[in-house]
């Protein structure tokens, strides 16, 4: 570390903005976690009742949450469920039957008290588990493995693997918003929403914040991820708490949501995938999941409601992108994509990466040239307006906006589920477009577009996946023919920065021989088969497209594609 | 809902042209009503006499030259002014506006962003992203989120004699719809509701055209077959002109669309309706200009909709028809004989 700092390497190491863990905010929560969880189960209750009002409505909802339940145990079982959890299903089943025998007073007693039971659990679940000593000792783990395969890995010496030369920090760069991002840490209560592509994000993201000084976030991950032992020690001790997906029912989602709310009206720095799940397509989202996203603007909505000072607690909504050269799983998630398309079917959570397989992609991660960027986006309100360092949130024309006034009616701050389902919907909105303009091309992406586009056009008779289907053998390009039409886009990619529409990786500039070399040889660099290279002949070929067709998608929807003809 | 502090309040109307004043009238017979007027002279003249664009005005009725005052005053506002100066009000409006305001606007039209220096008709292409209806305009231009629109068949002149009538309150937010309805109602005037604003204004915009064409068809003298024709193939029109400017097609089906469409087209007293009935007569365009005191909002619209039409590679046949008629020195003996010309064969291929 200590020589990094006269390096010209911009990703200095950065202060913590608060000193010791216990004033952490998640620490606080994680020491009163039997009171905090209580408040959970008795708010998600409340929420419940208030969407369920009826007796008859409240059973409805209880048995349907039986029966989907006994069906995931029965259809879908994970490896990190509870050892009991048929046991208790079946029990609730059972109280459920007796209840058709009471009187309508003990009925209803009764069915509150199964209420109680199930949600209860739920928050439990769903509570992670923040141990100041463990987040320690996981955060020096991983210091330690980085930087020991790091040194390993690049100075090639025996020995080597006892220096401290490289750090992370060069591996992954850190770009954008970083000081705005510090900023609102300590003036507000920051919800970090990051772009998702690969099973790694969680991790990478744990350590970006830890790099930027920022005291530990609440996470929701994937439940599906806790299967892979690695992840799940990391993960708990990161403080994550648990996202089940295979659980839709009503009491689940209220429970989930009212965590997330509760946690950040308590001031907890939190994140979540707003995506839901990774991108199958390769292409960043462009639709959001509305559930975890709206508990931001709720939370908001009560801190004002809670207080009437113009100094009130705001919350920041941060968009972040991950920029990869290389995704693990891409092979894997393409597949699903295409094979979904068009049927409207849910994506099966798959994870056909060990622990094993994991440790070994990170070795060949740190033994080659790939890098990964993390942009941060300028701070947002929760109703997606820019904030100024201060926190402020500005109008287009620089002028201050007071957040409460958007929660007012009549002078007063009302609670309107409709309209906040609607606040919800502009901030998903909002916060995808601020991922194209944050996103970071790579050379990587620039040229598996410009191939998979031009072979396409080549074929303008087949669709999708008639095209898909092509023998790779059948696609080559002369070199020169590329890099004309390379050189075009690239100059669009220019003038789209030009107009803060996206941004480019550094290494997109120069001699443009190089730029696409250094292309070629990253995109999809641990994949068997190679998306893109060039044959003996020099032209430029594919081993897989549909790997290609999954890195051509991170620049979908720039209007690129009137550039290649 | 109605707290004390939201009777008290006024409720704000900018622009004191027809509509505007016929609105304010409505809203007045609930709550005291701020109407603004850009001239000062109008602001006097209403203060002398009572009266504004041959309406009797209501006592609840304060008309005012302030924005400022206006804004600070009243927290639901009805901007209904002319849509080729919608842009540049509400950018005087906008430095007062806060985001518990609600705007509930009345202008069916269309506002276009040019590069500098261009015209419509110089322009080489005009796509969705240019072409703005006036609550993208509010969004755009102010910090209010909370909008709406009014729509459907409201012929001012037949609101101001009390004759049943309707119109069609259209937000995203339940908030605004039940606003708009609770100042709006009354026994001689019934409000529906629609979730779907973007597609409520560009219906009602749209509507503007075939207005035009049926004013047409009336100053030729021809009767009820032609006219049926013409607004059942203008409704085909709106929809698929619709779906283009991001409309959904049930929009076009309710008082919003037909609704409009039917009354608009009936209505001698419509100013869209009167363009096509004096082209017909053989005035120039110029000459019927220069006679009206209000903008016929159809003329502009049949500009914008051809220029973006052309951008996404559509033919809207009446609207292009129109276009020559009114630019191009076509005649409308000439339009209508084109027209039943023109070789079609599917009737309705939306549904």
């Amino acid at each position: 570390m200590e020589i990094l700092e006269e390096k010209k390497n911009k990703n200095i190491g950065y202060k913590p903005i608060l000193d010791s863990i216990p004033d952490w905010p998640v620490y606080q929560l994680s020491k009163n976690r039997k009171e905090f969880l209580e408040e959970v189960t008795q708010k998600s209750i409340e929420q419940i009742r208030l969407l369920r009002p009826s007796r008859k409505q409240l059973l409805e909802e209880l048995e349907t949450t039986v029966f989907r339940e006994q069906n995931r145990i029965k259809r879908n079982r994970w490896r990190v469920d509870p050892k009991d959890d048929s046991r208790f299903w079946t029990g609730i089943k059972n109280e459920l039957i007796e209840i058709t025998n009471k009187t309508p007073e003990e009925a209803g007693k009764k069915e509150e008290e199964i209420l109680y039971e199930i949600v209860s659990r739920y928050s439990k679940e769903i509570a992670g588990t923040f141990k100041p000593r463990s987040y320690r000792f996981a955060r020096e783990v991983i210091k330690f493995w980085f930087r020991r395969l790091l040194n390993g890995a690049r100075v090639k010496k025996f020995g080597a693997i006892f220096r401290s030369q490289y750090a992370l920090q060069d591996k992954i760069h850190i770009v954008g918003k970083v000081k705005m991002l510090r900023r609102l840490a300590k003036k507000g209560t920051v919800v970090m929403v990051p772009t998702h592509f690969s099973n790694l994000d969680s991790i990478l993201i744990g350590w970006v914040i830890h790099a930027l000084g920022l005291p530990a976030f609440i996470y929701g991950a994937g439940l599906n991820l806790f299967n892979i032992s690695i992840f799940s020690y990391f993960m708990n001790s990161l403080g994550a708490y648990k996202v089940d997906r295979r659980k839709k029912n009503l009491p689940y989602l209220e429970t989930l949501k009212m965590y997330s709310n509760l946690a950040i009206q308590k001031g907890a720095h939190s994140l979540f995938f707003p995506g839901g799940t990774r991108s199958r397509s390769g292409q960043i989202e462009k639709q959001l999941k509305l559930g975890l996203l709206s508990t931001a603007i709720e939370a908001q909505r009560n801190l004002y409601m809670d207080s009437d000072a113009p100094d009130t607690r705001k919350i920041f909504v941060v968009p972040v992108t991950l920029n990869y050269n290389f995704v693990l799983e891409a092979p894997d998630l393409i597949v699903d994509y295409l094979q979904v398309k068009g049927q409207d079917r849910y994506f099966v959570e798959e994870d056909n990466y060990g622990s094993f397989q994991l440790i070994k992609f990170m070795f060949k991660f740190f033994t080659k040239g790939s890098n990964i960027s993390v942009s941060i986006g300028p701070g947002l309100d929760v109703m997606g307006n820019y904030v100024d360092d201060e926190g402020n949130s500005l109008d287009t024309n620089g002028r201050i906006i007071n957040t409460r006034e958007y929660f007012m009616t009549n002078d007063k701050v009302t609670v309107d589920k409709q309209r906040e389902n609607e606040y919800t919907r502009m901030l998903a909105n909002r916060i995808v477009s601020e991922y194209h303009r944050i996103n970071r091309v790579f050379a990587s992406h620039a040229v598996a577009f410009v191939a998979f586009e031009m072979w396409q056009q080549k074929f303008p008779r087949l669709d999708l996946f008639g095209f898909l289907r092509l023998s790779e053998e059948e696609l080559e390009i002369p070199y020169d023919e590329f890099k004309e039409v390379f050189k075009k886009v690239r100059k669009e990619i220019y003038r789209l920065e030009e107009h803060g529409r996206v941004h480019h990786a550094t290494h997109l500039k120069g001699d443009i021989d190089i730029v696409i070399r250094r292309g070629l040889e990253n995109v999809g660099i641990f994949h068997l088969n190679r998306p893109l290279l060039r044959n003996k002949k020099g032209n430029i070929v594919t081993q897989d497209l549909n790997v290609l067709y999954y890195y051509h998608n991170r620049l979908a929807g720039y209007d690129l594609e009137k550039f290649i003809g | 809902m109605t707290s004390k502090s939201s009777l008290d309040k006024p409720v704000g109307v900018v622009g004191a042209g027809n509509f505007g004043s016929v609105i304010a009238n409505i809203l007045a017979r609930h709550r005291r009503v701020l109407l603004y007027a850009r001239d000062e002279d109008v602001v006097k003249k209403i203060l002398k006499t009572r009266e504004n664009r041959g309406h009797k005005l209501h006592k609840n009725i304060l008309p005012t030259n302030d924005l400022a005052y206006l804004a600070s005053q009243c927290d639901v506002i009805f901007p209904i002014v002319p849509s080729a100066h919608f842009r540049s009000m509400m950018r005087k409006l906008s430095p007062y506006l806060h985001p518990y305001h609600i705007l509930i606007h009345g202008t069916k039209g269309f506002d276009i962003r040019l590069p500098k220096g261009e015209t419509i008709e110089t322009v080489e292409s005009l796509s969705r992203a240019q072409v703005r209806t006036m609550s993208e305009v509010i969004r755009e231009e102010s910090v209010v989120v909370r909008v709406g629109c009014l729509a459907g068949p409201n012929l001012s002149r037949e609101l101001a004699q009390r004759q049943p009538g309707a119109t069609v309150v259209a937000s995203p937010f339940q908030e605004v719809i039940q606003t708009g309805k609770r100042l709006l109602r009354n026994n001689r005037f019934q409000v529906y509701e629609n979730t779907d604003l973007v597609g409520v204004e560009i219906a009602g915009v749209l509507k503007n055209i075939i207005a035009i064409g049926s004013g047409c068809l009336s100053g030729l003298g021809y009767g009820e077959n032609a006219k049926g024709l013409l607004i059942s193939r203008g409704a085909v029109e709106m929809v698929y002109l619709g779906r283009i400017l991001g409309g959904n097609t049930k929009a076009f089906l309710g008082v919003a669309g037909i609704g409009d469409l039917v009354a608009t087209c009936n209505s001698p007293t419509s100013r869209n309706y009167t363009v096509g009935y004096r082209l017909a007569k053989g005035e120039s365009l110029n000459e019927i200009l220069e006679e009206m005191q209000e903008v016929a909002e159809g003329i502009n619209t049949i500009r914008i909709v051809k220029k973006c039409a052309e951008y996404y590679k559509a033919r809207p046949l009446i609207t292009d028809t129109l276009y020559k008629v009114l630019f191009e020195g076509m005649t409308v003996q000439e339009a209508v004989d084109y027209l039943m010309r023109y070789p079609l064969n599917v009737e309705i291929d939306f549904l």
